[in-house]
């Protein structure tokens, strides 16, 4: 089973992918990550203004059969959160890396980035 | 200590089945989703490998004394192709096991198959060795775990499809009832029994043959994790869950299995129950609904609405069918009304849960 792990982003190791546009980074899990969850019925946001450390527990992913601990791949405030996916959770499913984001952060400093995994090195981790 | 493997383990992950530990065995948690499965069981139907399910043979002069004394319902009850849902009590009246006995067609003496769960064979076989010798009884007792396979066909067209792949009709059977079917020229121990609250059967089947049969049974194939969130919806007990002699040890009156309780039969156990069922019990498995957000999980806190803690959840999940959070728990009976407002503590958080009856779907009887 392959998993997709696009280029364009950087992952912790706890299955967290990180998109940074003009300073915000958009957060949410990978392909891998909720294959394993299985079907996504509820996420738990934090609320829009929360500071986050890097890898601070920012919610949780609960599937039908686990519940998983969310971490911000890095440090900031968080400006947005994916209000689609209170009624329409499965977009974590069905659109990882698109659709099933979760939340965006104003990065405090975006040297954070740099700690991450890149994609071939997250694609290792998984493999 | 290494896994048990199913016979079928190789064929489950080339059909890229995800597998979990469950009771010393390696078992398919997942073929597709849970959602699609339990889907195909509650609306068509579905079939699970639940191989690591147990058998042990009874037979002998004194199988039924043996059998009666040993499980909580009353065996002498059950003519050939009958089979009962009954608990495995101690001394006390705590459950070790529950079961499923089923009474094989005989020459001489009757024959009992039972079911003990994943894992618990050995023990099992064991008990009843130890107190046939302390008993002096004539029976021969053999664990045939590995000798057997195990098929759960469950879902409304269950009847159907087995129609269509054994020879013999089984759709005469009615609830609790077995034969033998003949499917790709084996006889398999055929009963219309199962863990999902749906119509369906459950198959028994030579180890040896097990390809064949599964081959043959051509639907969907389910996992775990389906049959654990359809058996909750079904307000069914997982041992080491509802009942466990060490972590959660109850009376088949808490578990709400007071019906496989035959107080006019002696079977170890018996006579503490007689006392409770006299007394009443201080504690009950109850279903609830979350009504906030939230999916509660074994081992979280039950409270009051005043945050006093008074039970733990055994079960939870987000019900496939209802789309509602679900779960079961002890509590104290003064709450155990189903209406009763309560609180799960989830994560640190109080969610609102109001206790519900079970089953929590139509299930058949």
């Amino acid at each position: 089973m392959s998993f997709d792990v696009p280029d364009d982003r950087r992952y912790l190791e706890s299955h967290e992918w990180a998109l940074e546009t003009d300073g915000v980074v958009r957060v949410g899990i990978s392909d891998f990550a909720q294959d394993e969850l299985g079907d996504v019925v509820f996420v738990e946001p934090p609320d829009e203004g929360d500071e986050l450390a890097q890898e601070a527990e920012f919610g949780v992913v609960e599937s039908i059969k686990a519940v998983s601990d969310l971490y911000a791949p890095v440090g900031g405030e968080v400006v947005a959160i994916n209000d689609d996916l209170f009624d329409a959770p499965e977009l974590v499913n069905e659109d990882p890396f698109g659709e099933g984001w979760m939340l965006e952060i104003e990065a405090d400093d975006l040297d954070d980035l740099e700690a991450l995994l890149s994609a071939d090195e997250y694609e290792d981790q998984i493999a | 200590m290494p896994l048990q493997t199913p016979p079928l383990r190789g064929i489950h992950d080339d059909r890229g089945a995800k597998f979990t530990e469950f009771g010393g065995w390696d078992m398919p948690v997942e073929f597709d989703s849970i959602r699609t499965e339990h889907a195909a069981v509650r609306e068509d139907v579905g079939v699970f490998d639940v191989s690591h399910m147990g058998q042990i043979h009874v037979t002998g002069p004194d199988a039924t004394a043996l059998m009666q004394r040993l499980t909580s319902n009353d065996v002498s009850r059950l003519a050939v192709g009958d089979s009962q849902y009954a608990a495995i009590t101690d001394e006390d009246g705590l459950i070790i096991d529950d079961t499923v006995v089923y009474r094989l067609p005989d020459e001489s003496h009757p024959i009992y198959l039972f079911v003990p769960n994943a894992g618990t064979d050995e023990a099992t076989h064991e008990r009843w060795l130890s107190y046939r010798n302390d008993w002096d009884l004539e029976a021969t007792v053999d664990n045939r775990t590995d000798e057997y396979a195990m098929f759960a066909v469950q879902g409304p067209n269950a009847a159907d499809l087995l129609e269509g792949v054994a020879e013999e009709s089984v759709t005469d059977l009615d609830r609790f009832e077995a034969q033998y079917a003949t499917i790709e020229d084996v006889d398999c121990w055929t009963a219309r029994t199962g863990y999902t609250g749906e119509d369906g059967f459950e198959l028994i089947v030579p180890w040896a043959a097990a390809e064949e049969i599964w081959t043959a049974i051509d639907c969907q194939p389910c996992g775990l994790g389906a049959r654990d969130t359809l058996r909750i919806e079904a307000g069914l007990l997982l041992a080491g869950q509802e009942f466990d002699t060490e972590s959660n040890p109850r009376t088949p009156y808490e578990a709400g299995i007071g019906f496989t309780v035959a107080l006019d039969t002696e079977f170890v156990g018996r006579d503490a129950l007689a006392a409770i069922e006299e007394s009443g019990v201080e504690e009950r498995l109850v279903g609830f609904q979350l009504i906030d957000r939230g999916v509660p999980r074994h081992g979280y806190d039950i409270t009051t609405t005043e945050s006093r803690v008074i039970g733990t959840v055994t079960s939870g999940t987000m019900s496939p069918t209802l789309e509602k959070p679900i779960g079961l728990g002890y509590v104290p009976v003064e709450y155990a009304e189903p209406g009763t407002t309560l609180q799960v503590v989830v994560r640190g958080q109080s969610k609102k849960a109001r206790v519900e009856t079970t089953p929590f779907i139509d299930t058949v009887q």
